[in-house]
């Protein structure tokens, strides 16, 4: 697919934010991030944890707000509206949390948490919720009876499906999965992964995922974004991930899965420290480090985000 | 060294655990996998004495060298935890108090197992720290688990459980916490420990990657009976279970499918 043809959705312009830390410090969580969405792709975002992943999406879903940058959506910028117009504003982009145990009130029933958002929006009346909860229910392959239910008699990848319809009721145009699948069985995961590919075809829905595994990241989405210390360091087509130049850090990540298949007599690679804390970030490349290619000009200057070829932007000197 | 017979657990009488049976030699690692709910952790906590209140080993018998760890008192058995058999839990820190220094529970676990001064104690601790490539080891000593990361907490807990050099490590799901970076470093320690003292060691994973990479021989596990055992080879090329096919199958890798083009 040949996503430059495509409609944006979504567009972030050099998107940054800073949280002040202790003793008048600042924690950069996220440095500059550009970044496009299409209509009817999936975007995934990969990175350890503190790479500043969720705060990327929080801003994206209107839960926080950028310190610098904008966000704009089909255009506008929804970084810092207010009031009516961001309640307004939020029902196109909604999100699957990581834990659906959490994401629930324990004391509801499943009809009322999927009826919840279409009664705020006023889209259905109290009369019609039976009939919504089934429909959704059964969208997401859901026996329409669990209406009934309390989300604890159910197992996770069922609660986990139920978060995906709640997040779906509003029909927004861009759904959040935030590591939606992380907490689940691997056989579970894929299923739930599954339903995501089927309802994004029929809804033609964008969406985002955070994962921190990439090979899953890489399996369920069109592009792949990775990102390191509050950096966006490479941005791939997912069919080019694995193959074509890749950022040290994109290949420090592959290269530390264990898999099935791989060479069992050889020790696994890893980069033996660890990423440093944002507050104490390096200066010039945040990754230069952990990274066996370090110049003198990697301390000096952070690599921006260059396109290597159509669609593959990586940030490295090597590249540059 | 370890002789698991024919055991079947139960709490409050429904059996969870079904005529798990297994024999482990010495320097064998044994990795157990399944879904949740399917008896894994059950294992360990036979193993070592520790069932909730209302579990209980209904048949069978547990031989550990030879002794059937079932009929020890409790004093007996807290001689052998800590020592003989050690333990590597999910996260670390949640293992550890969180309100006092990482040093001062690290020396009173090492003085309740050993007649040494508080100060050896604390040398001790700090070669053992500095063994599993935490750098500094005399400020992690001085540390909050809070002020650690999560990775750096594993590595204290892993510390703390090779400190008597155990001839027996359980380990419960203890990198499914991790970012894959840093699980790739702890399973490689894990594996070198292995090597240098000759630990046996249980590993609990739902990761079937991290277990064909560590383990002799893998045991798949579902709804509480072991469905298949093998060697690495035979359980990845040569899946009897359908169970296990489908276990496979469900593992993203790196230049596998994509679902979406």
């Amino acid at each position: 697919m040949d996503v430059r043809e495509k409609e944006i959705v979504l567009e972030a312009n050099h998107v940054s934010r800073i949280f002040p830390a202790s003793g008048g410090r600042s924690l950069y969580a996220n440095q500059d991030i550009n970044l496009k969405l299409y209509r009817g792709e999936t975007l995934g975002i990969a990175g350890e944890s503190g790479c500043g992943k969720s705060t990327l999406v929080r801003m994206i879903a209107q839960l926080d707000s950028p310190t610098d940058g904008e966000i704009l959506f089909h255009g506008k910028n929804i970084s810092h509206l207010k009031g009516e117009e961001k309640r307004k504003n939020r029902r196109h982009i909604q999100m699957v949390f990581q834990d659906p145990a959490d994401a629930f009130s324990p004391r509801m029933k499943v009809r009322d948490i999927l009826c919840e958002p279409l009664l705020n929006y006023g889209l259905i009346s109290r009369r019609e919720k039976d009939q919504h909860a089934r429909r959704l229910l059964e969208m997401v392959e859901l026996n329409p009876d669990f209406a009934d239910r309390y989300p604890h008699s159910m197992s996770g990848g069922q609660r986990q499906r139920v978060g995906i319809a709640r997040a779906l009721a509003l029909d927004p145009e861009i759904l959040i999965c935030d590591e939606a699948t992380s907490a689940l069985d691997v056989s579970v995961q894929k299923t739930v992964v599954d339903l995501l590919i089927r309802l994004q075809k029929e809804k033609n829905i964008s969406i985002v995922c955070i994962c921190h595994d990439i090979a899953l990241v890489r399996s369920m989405s069109h592009r792949t974004m990775v990102m390191y210390l509050g950096h966006v360091v490479e941005i791939v087509p997912s069919r080019q991930l694995g193959h074509d130049t890749m950022h040290p850090y994109t290949q420090a990540l592959k290269d530390s899965i264990f898999s099935i298949d791989m060479d069992f007599s050889v020790p696994i690679e890893s980069i033996d420290s660890e990423a440093p804390s944002p507050l104490n970030a390096p200066s010039g490349c945040p990754f230069r480090n952990r990274c066996e290619y370090c110049q003198e000009r990697c301390e000096k200057e952070i690599p921006a985000l260059k396109e290597i070829e159509p669609g593959h932007e990586i940030a490295c000197h090597r590249f540059s | 060294m370890l002789d698991v017979n024919h055991i079947t657990v139960e709490y409050n009488n429904v059996p969870t655990l079904i005529d798990f049976n297994l024999h482990m030699d010495k320097g064998e690692i044994i990795s157990l996998v399944g879904e949740s709910g399917s008896g894994k952790t059950t294992v360990i906590r036979a193993i070592l004495g520790l069932l909730p209140q209302e579990g209980s080993v209904a048949e069978g018998d547990i031989l550990f060298e030879g002794r059937s760890l079932l009929g020890y008192s409790e004093k007996q058995m807290n001689e052998i935890r800590g020592t003989d058999i050690c333990m590597i839990f999910q996260d670390s820190g949640a293992m550890i108090n969180p309100i006092r220094r990482i040093g001062s529970q690290f020396e009173e676990y090492i003085l309740l197992h050993e007649k040494i001064s508080r100060k050896e104690a604390h040398q001790k601790a700090v070669r053992m720290l500095e063994a599993m490539r935490l750098p500094d080891g005399e400020n992690i000593m001085r540390s909050y688990p809070f002020q650690l990361s999560g990775g750096m907490r594993q590595r204290v807990g892993i510390a703390m459980a090779m400190t008597f050099q155990p001839k027996l490590l359980l380990a419960d799901e203890p990198t499914s916490a991790l970012d894959v970076t840093t699980q790739a470093q702890i399973v490689r320690q894990m594996v070198e420990l292995n090597h240098e003292f000759d630990t046996s060691v249980i590993i609990v994973t739902h990761n079937l990657g991290v277990a064909a990479y560590m383990s002799h021989r893998i045991l798949v596990m579902q709804n509480g009976r072991v469905v298949e055992e093998g060697g690495r080879e035979q359980i990845l090329q040569e899946p009897s279970c359908e169970y296990t096919k489908k276990l496979l199958q469900a593992i993203p890798v790196m230049d596998g499918e994509l679902y979406v083009e």
